[in-house]
């Protein structure tokens, strides 16, 4: 399954910083942030809910870098 | 300007305005140095506040060799030493650094997705007997939805009523008007120019050609380039390999002057240390690179050329090899029946309407034109068993006969002999009926207009050779190579043959250089995935073809090959100037930082000047000169 969701974040390091916080949550296969577009492909495991693995991402995001949304 | 970047705006003004009237205050009154740095405390406090937090948090999740990292230690480090105006200064430019290349940033991203705006924003359907604006994404397949003069083409469809022209330059970059009447299909993004049209909806707006593009053209740049995914590794080296050298710096020079006997000078070197921690912020490459590569790629989607991804992009200038499909690519891919010649046994209406029956269910360009020139409508009825053999022809049971209709193979297979007494140009489409020879008739095809200009330009940007696969006659092939200049044919290739011939090709070249295939994405979706970047053209309307390909061309003119290949060496060009232009004033800097030859001001050049001067640069790549 894969989604693309809307991403608010404010400089390119901080992007690509986001983009690794989500690769490593648990549910997650692989991950893509578009710093140019602000858009965020995840493409889920099979069988996982895809809005709490997001839940989580965003928390583990948070983590990384205190400035930046995804549009859940 | 969004409201996290006015309040910056807000904060980088109160900040400036106190740090001049804190530092009058202290030039004309006698205090003392808690009064001082207190005072001091409150602009620095209010313009890096967010900055320390960040920082601090970096620390908490070991993630700490970051930009905001390297600017609190740099600026406590000042503060510290007793440099409060340098201190603050600093952390005011970073931010004003900062906030100039945000709303460069935005900026860029919204002319650059302007470029590429192909969105309908609405589609008129009546609604209790009024005509009224609704979202297309609500409206259902076979709604009838109204477009005037002037607007956009909001959901691919079939013209119920009416008749205009319509302009496809947001789609293919070429301001060729189109007539379109009842009955026609048209597509959405189109506009609509003459005529009022109503229009049956086909697709929903998910599936139109519209939306499937700006889903290409939005994920391209998912893609990454090698240069980009460089950049990303190399700042997660850079950035603490920086780190430990400033504390090496601010270290091991003082400790050596007490051991050899001299002041140590631990101020002189620890200034030094955060001098250079400020020079090497790696923002301007981290941004600039994919800035390019979008600027590049939305450039080239303005010109009708979609470009799936910065890889993709990037492996084009690299190209140093072109193979072309002949049919529908070099060629018009327009065939017409030019000469009938029936055996003995048979005449020329006999002839051409087993043929054409024979081959009634294809869609190939052959099959159109004998269709075409037999003129009556095909009884489906009279016909069946029909079964096509790539590359050789069909067979079929018409009227009770069977016929067989194709190339020489397909003759040789079905066992009867040939004969040639004609000398028409073109491809020959043989027939034998219930085992019997029953003539060919000649179909040729025209070359394009534009095929020998687009070769003459591919040889000036340094491609070595342009190759032709094709599954007609060696005859046809070299007449058609010849004309247009292209440098090796290969002739009567099945579609499995062009795979292996492109495979030959790959072999052959050398390492890094590129081999691109284009095609018009019928047939030959293989090769296209294939070629290191496939190329389909005259895509407009076709998905299989912007399914297969790296590179889509949405008008059928070869020319924008060249063109493709010119906006990606702009746009890697200015990739190199970038990476050459950072890295060096970076360095520069470093080793004048190190020696003490450059201020905190020299340092906030070389962060945030240098930036600001590698994203003015990478917006270039939104233009080329055609």
């Amino acid at each position: 399954m894969r989604k693309i969701y809307d991403v608010e974040v404010d400089c390119a390091n901080c992007a690509a910083k986001m983009e690794e916080a989500v690769k490593a949550t648990p549910g997650v296969k692989d991950a893509v942030l578009s710093f140019m577009t602000l858009k965020l492909r995840v493409e889920f495991q099979d069988g996982v809910n895809a809005n709490s693995v997001m839940q989580e991402a965003l928390r583990s995001c948070k983590k990384v870098e205190g400035d930046c949304t995804i549009l859940l | 300007m969004t409201a996290k970047q006015k309040q910056v705006l807000y904060r980088i003004i109160a900040a400036m305005i106190l740090l001049v009237a804190v530092a009058i205050f202290c030039a004309s009154i006698e205090t003392n140095l808690y009064v001082q740095t207190a005072l001091y405390l409150i602009p620095y406090l209010i313009i890096g506040y967010d900055i320390l937090k960040k920082a601090a948090r970096g620390i908490l999740n070991r993630q700490m060799f970051d930009e905001n990292f390297l600017m609190a230690v740099a600026t406590v480090g000042a503060m510290l030493l007793g440099d409060f105006k340098e201190s603050v200064a600093v952390m005011l430019f970073y931010q004003i650094g900062e906030l100039f290349q945000s709303v460069a940033v935005g900026k860029s991203r919204k002319n650059i997705a302007a470029l590429m705006d192909i969105r309908p924003d609405y589609a008129n359907i009546i609604i209790n007997g009024k005509i009224e604006k609704v979202d297309p994404e609500d409206v259902e397949v076979g709604t009838e939805i109204f477009v005037n003069p002037g607007e956009k083409i909001p959901i691919d469809g079939v013209i119920a009523e009416g008749s205009t022209t319509l302009n496809t330059s947001a789609l293919t970059g070429e301001s060729v008007p189109k007539d379109a009447k009842t009955g026609d299909e048209v597509i959405s993004g189109c506009i609509n120019m003459s005529g009022a049209i109503r229009v049956r909806t086909t697709k929903e707006f998910g599936d139109s050609t519209v939306s499937k593009i700006l889903d290409l053209v939005e994920n391209s740049s998912m893609k990454k380039s090698r240069s980009e995914n460089f950049i990303t590794k190399f700042a997660k080296y850079y950035t603490p390999a920086v780190c430990y050298s400033a504390l090496a710096l601010a270290i091991l020079p003082p400790v050596a002057r007490l051991l050899m006997g001299l002041t140590p000078d631990w101020q002189i070197w620890v200034v030094r240390a955060l001098t250079f921690l400020v020079i090497s912020c790696p923002c301007a490459l981290v941004v600039s690179i994919p800035l390019s590569f979008f600027a590049g790629i939305g450039c080239a989607s303005k010109n009708g050329i979609l470009v799936k991804g910065s890889n993709y992009l990037e492996t084009l200038a690299d190209t140093k090899y072109v193979v072309f499909d002949k049919t529908g690519t070099l060629t018009k891919g327009v065939f017409e029946v030019n000469g009938i010649h029936p055996a003995a046994g048979f005449s020329g209406e006999e002839l051409l309407h087993y043929c054409a029956y024979a081959e009634s269910a294809s869609s190939h360009p052959i099959s159109l034109s004998l269709k075409k020139a037999y003129g009556d409508k095909i009884d489906l009825d009279r016909v069946n068993g029909i079964e096509e053999t790539a590359g050789h022809g069909v067979q079929a049971i018409v009227d009770g006969h069977s016929v067989y209709a194709g190339n020489e193979k397909l003759m040789k297979k079905a066992g009867v002999a040939i004969s040639e007494e004609h000398n028409d140009e073109g491809t020959a489409v043989y027939a034998c009926v219930d085992g019997k020879y029953a003539g060919c008739i000649t179909i040729s095809d025209m070359v394009k207009d534009s095929s020998k200009a687009a070769i003459a330009e591919l040889k000036k940007l340094g491609i070595k050779q342009t190759v032709m696969l094709t599954g007609d006659t060696k005859q046809t092939a070299e007449r058609v190579a010849g004309e247009i200049g292209i440098d090796r044919t290969h002739s009567e290739l099945l579609p499995v043959d062009k795979v292996n011939e492109v495979e030959v090709l790959l072999a052959e070249k050398g390492q890094r250089e590129k081999l691109a295939f284009v095609g018009d994405g019928i047939n030959d979706a293989p090769v296209l995935s294939r070629a290191d970047i496939g190329i389909a053209m005259g895509a407009l309307g076709s998905d299989a073809a912007i399914e297969a390909a790296d590179v889509v061309l949405m008008d059928d003119n070869p020319c924008k090959i060249a063109l493709a290949m010119k906006i990606s060496a702009n746009t890697l060009k200015i990739v190199r100037q970038n990476i050459i232009f950072a890295l060096a004033v970076k360095l520069v800097c470093l080793i004048l930082g190190a020696t003490g030859d450059a201020s905190m001001w020299t340092a906030i050049f070389a962060d945030v000047g240098v930036m600001v001067i590698a994203v003015l640069n990478a917006m270039r790549a939104m233009r080329i000169k055609r």
